[in-house]
Formats: structure tokens, sequence, C-alpha cells
């Protein structure tokens, strides 16, 4: 038999190489880009993980949100800057509140799983809308960020906030790596093939997906905090339903076979995103609608999947 | 007293137009098994399509007025026709036997589609079409002053419901559909062409959707994102009734339209939490809906 060898973490190493220094030479606006779709692989990370149970989040906004609010207020109302308190804090927050919901949502499968963290999602957008105090639909401004007391400005905040998504990104890549080949992790897989037989062979189906929904949820809250880090702001439509739609979109273009497949569906779509604003303003959320059929159609497995059958078939 | 009078109307007045949106959803859904996602942009086209209607009836002139509101039914089954006709035979059939959630992304992404669709044939300036509003003047109860149109909702909701309940319990046809929900292959085995069957009642769920964008139109400004919202709303209808349940949808509706209206009135900080409140608290308690029957197992 031919095991195929395992290349993601040399993969992911020499890419947190390749984009670090990347960062250092590339433009802004590019760097900015990369930063960006780093964030947003991290909640697409988490629906992947759930999508790989065979269960669909379409509320997953609820905790890239909640990250980048709890990182928002300690900022705007305590003065914590500290960018590693921050992700401590949106990480804490996200987890807390996924192990509360989780006991709600772990029994729940299909179409009222996704209708479920859809309605809990909006919950929290209902909320923010008419909170005056965290601005309503504009949201607030957050401050900017320092790192165990050092304080850069200008130029080099942007590089230090930039070296520090690319490192914790890796960090939770190869984590999640491990985690997705372990017995826990294929445990995902089995529910989505047969619950039963799952239950049969002596696990806690429930447990499991409660399991797999804090985590999604911690990793999603990290990703909110480097958006609120990274872009300054934070409002409610991080919430909204279209931006979990948006998550949902990138992991079912991506395919769930390996933690790397998001993290090219996540800067294929931040690229699409920005060039598409300017070269196709009425037209790209149909760009994206299309794609989104394609692939269902004939891609089920994803755009990793092409790779992955080459491979196979050599 | 007024304030409880308000609440009462007002919520009403909601009630009736979220079922409008809800009725084609849960319809679609009971039938088919499809979460239709794309029913917002069906809102959204019914909306554009009766401005323009009107738009053209009145810039013409010489036709009397109050037959303008026969454009606003006519936008809705033009939309549901074309636009439905278009998804279902072009789309949809071609996944029928997916998974309920496939189906789901499917649709969310006709809807991301047909939202650009909209942008591409009406633009992006926002649109008006009053005429039919004003038209029918104010009426007062009690110190409370309202447009008789926002009345004339209410009816064209309630016809509505009648009219799929007696389609659905007192005609040959409506008894072969309940039959296709129950068991879709048991009633192809007995000869019922459940495809027509699919295509018709999405066109009519359809046109359900296009309808209450239509009548809405006047209202408001029509502008884009304009179904992103209500998809939501239907979708709290819907679910907080139980899936695919036509009284389950009406109660859903007076339920989200009175809790709505009350706390609009004496805690406006609260509007939009409520809803989703509502919906997530029925699905905490009953994930099937208040009204969805018993899953039946086959074997």
């Amino acid at each position: 038999m031919n095991i195929a060898k395992d290349h993601t973490l040399r993969t992911l190493t020499i890419g947190l190489i390749v984009v670090l220094v990347f960062g250092f030479v590339a433009a802004d606006w590019l760097r900015f880009l990369v930063q960006m779709s780093l964030a947003t692989f991290l909640v697409v990370l988490g629906v992947m993980l759930q999508m790989r149970a065979g269960l669909v989040s379409f509320g997953q906004g609820l905790f890239y949100c909640l990250g980048a609010y709890v990182a928002g207020m300690a900022g705007y109302f305590w003065g914590i800057t500290d960018a590693f308190l921050l992700l401590f804090a949106g990480t804490a927050a996200c987890v807390i509140l996924s192990i509360v919901l989780g006991f709600l949502l772990v029994r729940y499968r299909e179409i009222f799983y996704a209708n479920f963290s859809l309605a809990l999602s909006m919950i929290l957008y209902g909320l923010l809308v008419k909170a005056e105090i965290l601005g309503s639909t504009d949201g607030f401004n957050v401050p900017y960020s320092t790192f165990l007391g050092f304080a850069p400005e200008g130029e080099a905040l942007n590089i230090s906030v930039f070296v520090l998504t690319c490192v914790v990104v890796y960090l939770v890549s190869l984590v999640m790596h491990r985690y997705l080949r372990s017995t826990y992790g294929y445990m995902g897989d089995a529910i989505r093939q047969n619950e039963i037989r799952v239950e049969y062979l002596g696990a806690s189906v429930r447990r499991v997906i409660h399991k797999i929904y804090v985590i999604a949820a911690a990793i999603s809250g990290l990703g909110g905090v480097f958006t609120a880090i990274a872009v300054g702001h934070v409002d409610p439509d991080l919430a909204y339903w279209t931006t979990s739609g948006e998550f949902v979109f990138v992991a079912l273009l991506s395919g769930t076979a390996n933690v790397m497949a998001p993290l090219v569906g996540a800067f294929l779509l931040e690229l699409l995103r920005s060039y598409a604003f300017e070269y196709a303003p009425y037209t790209w959320q149909m760009i994206l609608g299309m794609t989104m059929l394609m692939v269902i159609l004939f891609l089920p497995g994803g755009i990793w999947s092409i790779g992955a059958k080459r491979r196979t078939e050599n | 007293m007024t304030k409880l009078l308000a609440i009462l109307i007002d919520g009403s007045i909601y009630a009736s137009w979220v079922f409008l949106m809800g009725l084609g959803m849960t319809l679609i859904y009971g039938v088919m098994k499809i979460l239709n996602i794309a029913h917002g942009s069906l809102y959204a086209l019914g909306a554009y399509t009766s401005v323009s209607l009107i738009g053209f009836y009145y810039a013409s002139g010489s036709y009397p007025p109050m037959l303008g509101y026969a454009m606003l039914p006519l936008a809705a089954v033009a939309v549901g026709l074309i636009a439905g006709l278009l998804i279902e035979r072009g789309i949809l059939r071609f996944m029928y036997g997916s998974d309920e959630v496939v189906m789901l992304l499917v649709t969310y992404s006709i809807f991301l589609i047909l939202e650009d669709v909209a942008k591409l044939i009406w633009g992006v300036n926002p649109y008006f079409a009053y005429q039919p509003y004003g038209l029918l003047g104010t009426v007062e109860i009690l110190d409370l002053i309202y447009p008789v149109y926002d009345f004339l909702l209410i009816g064209i909701s309630l016809f509505c419901a009648v009219f799929v309940w007696w389609g659905l319990n007192k005609t040959r046809v409506g008894k072969l559909l309940i039959a296709v929900i129950h068991d879709r292959e048991m009633s192809m085995a007995f000869g019922i062409n459940v495809k027509l069957f699919f295509t018709v009642t999405f066109v009519i769920g359809a046109a359900f959707g296009a309808l209450g964008g239509a009548v809405t139109a006047p209202k408001v400004s029509v502008v884009p994102g304009l179904g992103v919202e209500v998809i939501v709303l239907a979708f709290a209808v819907v679910v907080i009734g139980g899936l695919g349940s036509i009284e389950g949808a009406m109660i859903g509706s007076v339920i989200v339209g009175i809790v709505r209206a009350a706390t609009v009135h004496l805690l406006p900080e609260l509007e939009l939490f409520v809803i989703y409140g509502v919906m997530a608290l029925v699905l905490a308690f009953k994930p099937h809906g208040l009204f969805a029957g018993p899953e039946v197992r086959k074997i």
C-alpha cells in the first residue's frame, strides 16, 4: 500500500516564511489584503470543521463578530490595547458562549443546524444594531494595538500586526492540521458518514459535535479579533447573515480535505473582492454566485479536490 | 388603550406583510423540501417590476387611476412566471435529490446572482411609486391615522391565505399536491406527475414572494439590497411556524407581527432582537417549529 506523504507541515512553514518576507516588501494594500484573507481563513476554518461533520453553520458570523467586538470594547472602554490580551479575551468570550450554546445546538442536524445558528447570529446583530453605546449600525473605532508594552506607530505598527497575524495563523493551522489527523478529527468525518454507527462504536456524537462547535467558535473569534485590529473598526454587519454566507461560500469553494484549502479559498475571495469592486461593482456577487453553483455542480470536493485527484492518480 | 390598539393594528399590518413572504417560502419547502433563500430576491424583483409597471401606467396618464392597482398582481405573476420558471427549469431541476443543505447553498448562490441581475436591469438608484399608496387616502381610528392602503395589504394577505387553503383542501389538484408532500415516491408510483407539480409549486411560490415585493413597493423606496433583510424575516416566520406548514406560517407571522409591534411601541431598542429571539426560543424547544407534523419514518 502506498500511503501519501503529508507535506502540509513543510508547505505551511515555507508559506509562513514566504509570506513574512513578502510582507516587508509588498505594497501596503497587498499586505492588508493578505492580512484580511488570513483573518477570513480562520473563520472559514471554523466553518470547514463543522462541514466535515456534515453541519453547515449559517451563523459563524456570531463568533467572528463577538471576537471583534470584545477586542474593540476592551480597547475602547477599558483601554486594553495589548494585542495578546485582546486575542485572549476575544477567544475566551467565544469559547464561553459556544460552550453554553453548544448544549442547545448539538441536538440539531442538517437544515435545522443551519437555521438555528443563523438565528443566533441574527440575535447578536439585532442587539448591536440598537446598542447606541456601541455606535449602533456605525459601530466604533478600535484603538491602535500594542505588543507587550511595545507601542509601534505608523508603518511599524502595520508590520507588527501583520507578523503577529501570520505567526498565529501558522500556529493555529499546525494545531488544526494535527487535530484533523487525530482520532477526534476523523470522528467528524465519521459523523457525517454515519452518525448511528459512531454511537455504536462507543463515541458520543453530541460530545464530539459540541467540541467541534467550541473549537470552531474559538478560531472564528481569533479571526474576528484580527479583523478588528487590522481594520481598526467594528460594526454589526460582522454578524449579519450575508457575512456568514460568505464564509460558507469560501469553505465550499475550497473543500474540506486539508487546512490549507481554505487558506487558498480565503485569499481568492479577498482578491476577487478587491478587484471586482473596482472593475465589476455590479456583477461581482453574480460572479460569486455562479462560481458557487459551478462548484456545487461539478466540484463537490472544492478546489482542493482538483489537486488531490491528480496526486492520487500519480 | 390607544397604544394597545396601535400595537394590534401595526402588528396585523406587519404580520400580513411577512405572511405573504412566508407563504411562498413554506409552500416551496413543504412540497419540494427546498429552503429557498432566493425568495428574498424574488421579493426584490417583484418590487422593482411593480414600480416599473406603475411608473409606465401613470406616466401614460390617460387611464383610470384605480386600475393602477392591477399592476401589483400583474408584476407578481410576471416575475413568478419568468424568474420562477427560469430558476426551476434552468437550475433547480438538475439538483433534485440532493441534501436539503446543498439545496440551501444552491438557492443562496441563486440569491447572489439575482441580486446583481436586479442591479443590472434597474441600476442602483432608488425608485418610487407612491401613487397607489396615496390614492386611497387615510382613515382615522381613535386618533390614530392609518393609510387605507395598509388595510388593503391585510386584505390581500387574508385573500392569499384563504386561496391557498381552499386550493389545497378543496380542489383535486390540491389533494394530489398533499399526496406529493406526504410521500413523493408513492405519489409518483400512483401516476402523479411530480415534476410538473414541482414546477407549478415553485412558480406559485415565487409569485407569492414577488407579490410581497409588489405590494410593498409603493410604501418604500425601492433600492438594491431590498431583499436581503426580508429573507431572514420570512425565514423567522417560516421556522417559527414549522417548515412547510401553511397554518404555521400564519401563526408565525401573527406572533412576529404582534411581538414586533409591541416592542416597537414599548421597548424600541429591542425591535430586531425580539424577532430572532422568538425564533431561537421556538427552535430551542420545538426544533421543527410550532406546527410541523411529526416526522414519518420511512424504511
